[in-house]
């Protein structure tokens, strides 16, 4: 395997390792690259070339993935300093946080039984406001002025609200099936 | 440039020389073969100047009867043995099959994919398929006047895994080199979006015989970005022509009807259909085998109202994939149209309401497939330029995942993520000593495992014995480029290593797709022998040209004793080259590809450092 592989996926990139990140740039990065690496480039090149092109291609996709998503961009910034976000085990949120999540989880089983489309993608929009916000809080944490463990507990409780916003969408489609 | 001294005059390829390649569209009522000839791109007809080919496969006691037309004509005579629609049985179960019980076969149900006895005997739709296949190949070889170097064949983006594996296992029982398998949807976009250098969000919605595929693909700057795709693998014109066949028994009040009776009816039945497309009413005529006489007539609004609820099916999963995508109707730029049934007026209505825009119909709903295969064909033949190319990034259509404890799927590879792609993930054991884990792999969207479709089940053994939890073991999901899918598993802890790769089963293994192939062969060894000669010494040249190509552009990569090692393995090939010893040139193949592999790395890496250099992004985009 090629020596490049084992870069971070920001050295993949040749980008700086931060949570800001200029997504445009990512995205024109991540063309270019495939447009190198990618299997239609090399099918009438030999066994080997294709194989490698399989795996710098897979590989591509993974690193892009990983940076493209916010949330998953600060996991594996997390990651590649060694703080474990420990998603399974700590649960410990503080309390005003869990209110809040309690409030919505009934206000989406009351729409959902209402059937209420309208309502549904206000509320939708809504969280993806409040996620965006946090987003300000990862850059702090995570840039700006290192926390870490702060960084960690806030990717916590992006994981709640983004399986609530998967509640909303599977709610939705439900509602058209 | 010593190397170009090497090769002979008239067996080092000339850089643009031209590879004949083809598109196939592998329909269920219909199949294409299509390719780019002088810079056009055009359908490919028989000696008669017909375009399509019936995808029907007549048997008889000798063998394949006959292909096509002449096999159409055996429909309602032969029923039983006479093959339509096959590619709804491509890696599919018995129960798996919607309306079996009205159709003719004898089926014989086989772990994975069903097979049919006929009195050729027992036939796999995979060979039923390949003859299809063999037809399109010979008639593009007679009309190109040459071996072609490879084929790039269509499938509903829908298709799941096992369906995609049967397909390529097809098109190599019919002596095709397969550079892609291409999802339909996108090769409908590909035939539009160059004829109008498109740009912005299209959705292709694609009606089939058999199969409905809902995409929807950004296009922009050369790329091709298939952000999300959806559909009805058991969905199509065939249903419509289900629905106007029992509405006729009902109509004229018809006892049960022997297997040509039904046969002949559903025919009439898919003719009012399309007379339907022109006319405000379709007379259904027929005089049954039983002597009975049917005669009816079917309106509009009748037909509108029995398949009222199959245009809704389609529109469901339309709606779906743009919420994957993140998108809404108002994003869309514009709906292209294809598959036969897209003709139906309710249809296009139907759409056409839905996405608030007329749909595109610029191109023959029947050609388009085969069109874009053609195009994209031309493309990895290596036959375009740099500059003047594009790419093509595809998703896989449905998830991938791993049963659980408790039937329960956990999802590995999420559906619409851009292939390829690998995901691993770590399981442990569950009780004290456990040394074996049986490791279950399905696809498909639902929470239990039962509600999913099972791709393979392995075993993975030699776990050493450790207490519950303990063990490490990492299984790896690798989807290339053509959405097939191969998973390795791993135990890590102990630094021993026990590892199986599987194909997924869907009930034919390599050892039997060789004996079909032998088999194939019996009849015409002599011919089949030369055959294999002549596709070893084209793919000899092949690997000459891509490794004399790269020598010319990357030389520099490799040091003085590399160098030499990778010369004399191409002095080898091109001698044995020249004679007929096949195992030899194979031999010399694989050699080469060997002393390359480091070759091919640095080659790799060195472009990759070009992209982030920046030197090449202008002239990328």
């Amino acid at each position: 395997m090629p020596s490049d592989f084992n870069q971070d996926h920001f050295a993949l990139f040749g980008l700086p390792r931060s949570f800001g990140l200029d997504t445009a740039q990512l995205d024109r990065l991540y063309r270019d690259l495939l447009a190198r690496v990618h299997p239609d480039k090399h099918v009438h090149l030999s066994a080997a070339d294709q194989r490698l092109a399989m795996q710098w291609a897979t590989h591509v996709n993974e690193a892009y993935q990983t940076l493209r998503q916010p949330l998953k961009r600060a996991q594996y910034l997390l990651h590649l300093v060694g703080v474990d976000v420990q998603l399974e085990r700590n649960t410990a949120m503080p309390p005003e946080f869990l209110m809040r999540q309690m409030e919505w989880r009934e206000t989406v089983a009351e729409v959902r039984s209402a059937e209420d489309g309208q309502a549904m993608e206000d509320l939708h929009r809504r969280i993806k406001k409040e996620i965006a916000e946090q987003y300000e809080c990862l850059e702090r944490h995570l840039d700006l002025k290192p926390d870490y463990q702060a960084a960690a507990a806030t990717v916590r409780q992006m994981m709640f609200q983004e399986k609530l916003l998967q509640e909303i969408d599977d709610a939705l489609a439900e509602l058209e099936a | 440039m010593a190397l170009l001294q090497i090769a002979e005059p008239g067996e080092s390829a000339a850089p643009h020389q031209h590879r004949l390649a083809v598109g196939i569209d592998l329909g269920t009522t219909n199949s294409l073969v299509a390719t780019v000839r002088s810079g056009m791109c055009a359908v490919l007809s028989d000696e008669l100047g017909r375009t399509l080919l019936p995808s029907v496969v007549h048997y008889s006691v000798q063998g394949v009867e006959s292909v096509g037309y002449d096999a159409q004509a055996q429909q309602s005579i032969d029923p039983r043995n006479t093959v339509v629609s096959v590619k709804r049985f491509m890696g599919r179960g018995l129960k798996d099959i919607a309306h079996i019980e009205s159709m003719p076969y004898d089926f014989l149900d086989a772990e994975g994919m069903v097979r049919l006895r006929t009195v050729a005997g027992v036939k796999t739709p995979v060979e039923i398929s390949a003859e299809i296949l063999k037809v399109l190949r010979e008639r593009a070889e007679i009309s190109l006047g040459g071996q072609l170097t490879g084929a790039v064949i269509t499938v509903p983006a829908y298709f799941d895994d096992a369906q995609r594996q049967a397909t390529k296992d097809a098109a190599r029982l019919a002596g095709l080199n397969v550079l892609r398998l291409l999802n339909e949807p996108t090769a409908a976009a590909i035939a539009y979006g160059l004829d109008n250098s498109a740009e912005g969000i299209y959705a292709v919605y694609d009606l089939g015989g058999g199969t409905f595929d809902i995409s929807i693909l950004r296009l922009s700057k050369g790329i091709f970005e298939v952000l999300a795709t959806g559909g009805d693998s058991a969905l199509g014109g065939d249903d419509f022509d289900q629905r106007v066949f029992c509405w006729i028994i009902e109509e004229a009040k018809l006892a049960p009807l022997s297997h040509s009776d039904a046969r002949l009816l559903l025919m009439r039945a898919r003719e009012a259909k399309e007379y339907l497309t022109y006319h405000g009413e379709a007379p259904i005529t027929v005089k049954l085998g039983s002597g009975e006489y049917v005669d009816v007539k079917l309106t509009t609004a009748i037909f509108s109202a029995i398949t009222h609820n199959l245009v809704q099916k389609t529109l469901t999963p339309t709606r779906k994939a743009l919420r994957d995508a993140g998108l809404t109707i108002e994003d869309v730029k514009g709906v292209v149209m294809v598959g036969g049934s897209t003709r139906m007026p309710q249809i296009q209505h139907a759409v056409g309401e839905l996405f608030k825009q007329e749909p595109l119909n610029n191109l023959d709903p029947d050609k388009v497939v085969a069109l874009g295969a053609a195009t994209q064909a031309n493309l990895l033949a290596g036959n375009r330029a740099t500059g003047d190319d594009w790419l093509l990034l595809d998703v896989i259509p449905l998830s991938l995942g791993l049963e659980m404890m408790g039937g329960l799927t956990e999802k590995i590879i999420p559906r619409n993520s851009t292939i390829p792609i690998a995901r691993a993930q770590e399981f442990t054991t569950f009780k004290d000593g456990q040394t074996a884990m049986a490791i279950h792999v399905v696809q498909g969207e639902r929470e239990l495992v039962s509600d999913c479709r099972s791709l393979a089940r392995f075993e993975l053994r030699g776990i050493p014995p450790m207490a519950a939890g303990a063990a490490r073991i990492r299984v790896t999901f690798q989807v290339d480029a053509d959405g097939l899918l191969s998973v390795t598993a791993r135990e890590q802890t102990t630094g021993h290593e026990a590892r199986i790769e599987v194909k997924p089963s869907y009930g034919l293994s390599d050892d039997e797709i060789t004996g079909m192939l032998k088999d194939s062969f019996v009849h015409a060894s002599e011919d089949a022998f030369r055959r294999a000669l002549r596709e070893a010494q084209v793919e000899a040249q092949r690997l000459l040209e891509a490794t004399l190509t790269a020598l010319g552009e990357d030389a520099e990569l490799l040091s003085m004793p590399e160098r030499a090692h990778i010369d004399s393995c191409i002095a080898k090939l091109q001698a044995v080259l020249v004679g007929d010893d096949r195992r030899a040139i194979d031999a010399a193949m694989l050699a080469l590809n060997q002393a390359t592999v480091e070759f091919a790395a640095r080659r790799m890496n060195k472009s990759v450092q070009r992209v982030l250099s920046g030197k090449n992004i202008t002239e990328l985009t």
